[in-house]
């Protein structure tokens, strides 16, 4: 049985999640360990926590976060952003994270990906990839680093295959084009990637309604769902999504036995 | 000679949790410390010797995890304690070490308490299996103390490219449907082990751990 996963992803800036994060009831709508229990609750299968300040002083106040959050919340979770060095990444995963997410600082060194599986194995390796639609009337995706800012030239698909070679065990693929546009995912970039390599694929980018995770999944292929401001934002809820997914045919995790 | 076993509810049991350095140990810990133990992840003789129950963790390459295992002079102190009566948890590589040998790493043998080997999940699905799933448990071990209150098909958590295949088929205790029936727990003796990870499984995982911290609690007071 193939069971999709749903994440909310979180943005963490000194240890606090930011971006508008604004559920009802919560005494501190900042608290990542407040925010990763109600997400828990709701039934999110995985967490990403992404350290958007990425800075070498943010970096302590992160593996606190980290330890605070694996004491109370018993659900895998990712720590991505500012991850360039093995030393990085034990530092997270000793203080509880389940999975590192690498992505320009693994593109620059590529390498970094075949230490951090060597050491920890590929499980916990997770390589983000940000793709963007060439414009310049070829086919295919560019792979663009630093938030998006920096082009590189090189095909997505092709990095994600090579990363996979390399020893990653999942690809977190975001969609540039889509990114905040609530236009729904790349469902081509997500199927021409899920379709050219053997690890989960998880999309990213864009999601504005339910149905934009089904597709992503029945569409794209995609083997997790990840999205930030429509669970954020109290529009929706984790069971509602996955009553979305669910009526589409594909099996999701529900809180009945 | 007569057994007793006498519940001490009020206690909270000494749980060693094997500490040889790798990944994240320290989820098992915290997890059960959650469900009312007393967790150590501990290197320490001293410390498993006199602990109630044992918990063997682990993540990642099987090979690497069993040569870490012995550069911490654990193994040993793991087959003793697997044998000796006190309740014993696997958990994922854990749970595979404890089998003869690992198709992931032939050259490096298992601890041999379960026998049997661990071999590839068959082709044709996703390696690893990087999700949750639905347990079914065997019909011998519905009324094993480790699965008490989970219901009949509890989801858990799964991250594995490899399965247990044990000599005696009575050691499954319960499987998952991924492409193929796969092995997901054991029963043998008072060693429990799961390919799955309960402390990452959230209500059901943490049920499963308060389980095996009640049957810690369980003391032999014959001593």
């Amino acid at each position: 049985m193939r069971v999709a996963r749903v994440i909310p992803c979180l943005d963490v800036t000194n240890g606090r999640v930011v971006k508008g994060v604004n559920f009802v009831g919560l005494r501190d709508a900042g608290d990542p360990v407040e925010l990763a229990a109600r997400y828990d609750a709701e039934g999110a299968d995985e967490l990403v926590f992404l350290d958007i300040t990425a800075s070498s002083d943010g970096r302590e106040t992160m593996v606190e976060m980290v330890a605070h959050v694996a004491d109370q919340v018993f659900i895998p979770f990712t720590v991505g952003g500012g991850i360039r060095s093995v030393d990085d990444a034990r530092r997270m995963l000793r203080a509880g994270a389940d999975k590192v997410s690498v992505n320009t600082a693994a593109f620059e060194r590529p390498e970094l990906i075949t230490e951090i599986a060597t050491e920890f194995g590929n499980q916990c390796v997770v390589c983000a990839i940000d793709g963007r639609r060439r414009t310049n009337g070829e086919p295919g995706w560019e792979v663009f680093l630093h938030g998006g800012r920096t082009p590189t030239g090189t095909d997505a698909v092709e990095w994600s295959i090579r990363a996979v070679a390399l020893g990653a065990g999942e690809i977190l693929l975001t969609s540039m084009d889509r990114d905040g546009t609530r236009q729904g995912f790349d469902n081509e970039l997500t199927r021409a990637v899920t379709d050219a390599v053997t690890v989960p694929v998880i999309a990213s980018g864009g999601v504005g309604s339910l149905q934009d995770l089904a597709d992503g999944i029945t569409i794209g292929g995609a083997d997790a769902v990840l999205a930030a401001s429509i669970f954020h934002f109290g529009e929706h809820t984790i069971a509602e999504a996955k009553a979305v997914i669910s009526a589409a045919g594909i099996n999701v995790r529900t809180n009945e036995n | 000679m007569t057994e007793t076993l006498q519940a001490r509810p009020d206690r909270r049991p000494l749980v060693a949790v094997l500490d040889y350095g790798i990944g994240n140990l320290r989820s098992a810990e915290r997890a059960l410390e959650h469900c009312g133990a007393d967790a150590r992840l501990t290197n320490d003789p001293g410390l498993i010797a006199a602990a109630d129950s044992v918990v063997l963790p682990g993540v990642g390459n099987f090979g690497a995890c069993m040569r870490s295992l012995h550069a911490a002079g654990l193994a040993d102190l793991a087959v003793g304690a697997a044998g000796d009566g006190r309740p014993f948890l696997g958990i994922c590589v854990g749970m595979q070490m404890l089998f003869g040998m690992s198709e992931e790493a032939p050259s490096e043998p298992g601890l041999g308490i379960i026998p049997g080997a661990i071999r590839w999940i068959p082709a044709g699905v996703k390696r690893p299996q990087m999700q949750w799933n639905q347990l079914s448990i065997g019909d011998a071990h519905r009324g094993d103390p480790m699965f008490a209150g989970l219901g009949s098909s509890p989801w858990l958590y799964f991250v594995h490219s490899l399965h247990g295949v044990p000599e005696d088929p009575a050691d499954i205790a319960a499987t998952v449907e991924y492409g193929s029936t796969l092995n997901a727990a054991f029963r043998r003796g008072s060693v429990f082990a799961t390919q799955f990870h309960p402390e990452k499984s959230a209500a059901a995982g943490l049920q499963l751990l308060t389980n095996f911290v009640g049957v810690s609690r369980l003391v032999n007071t014959d001593g």
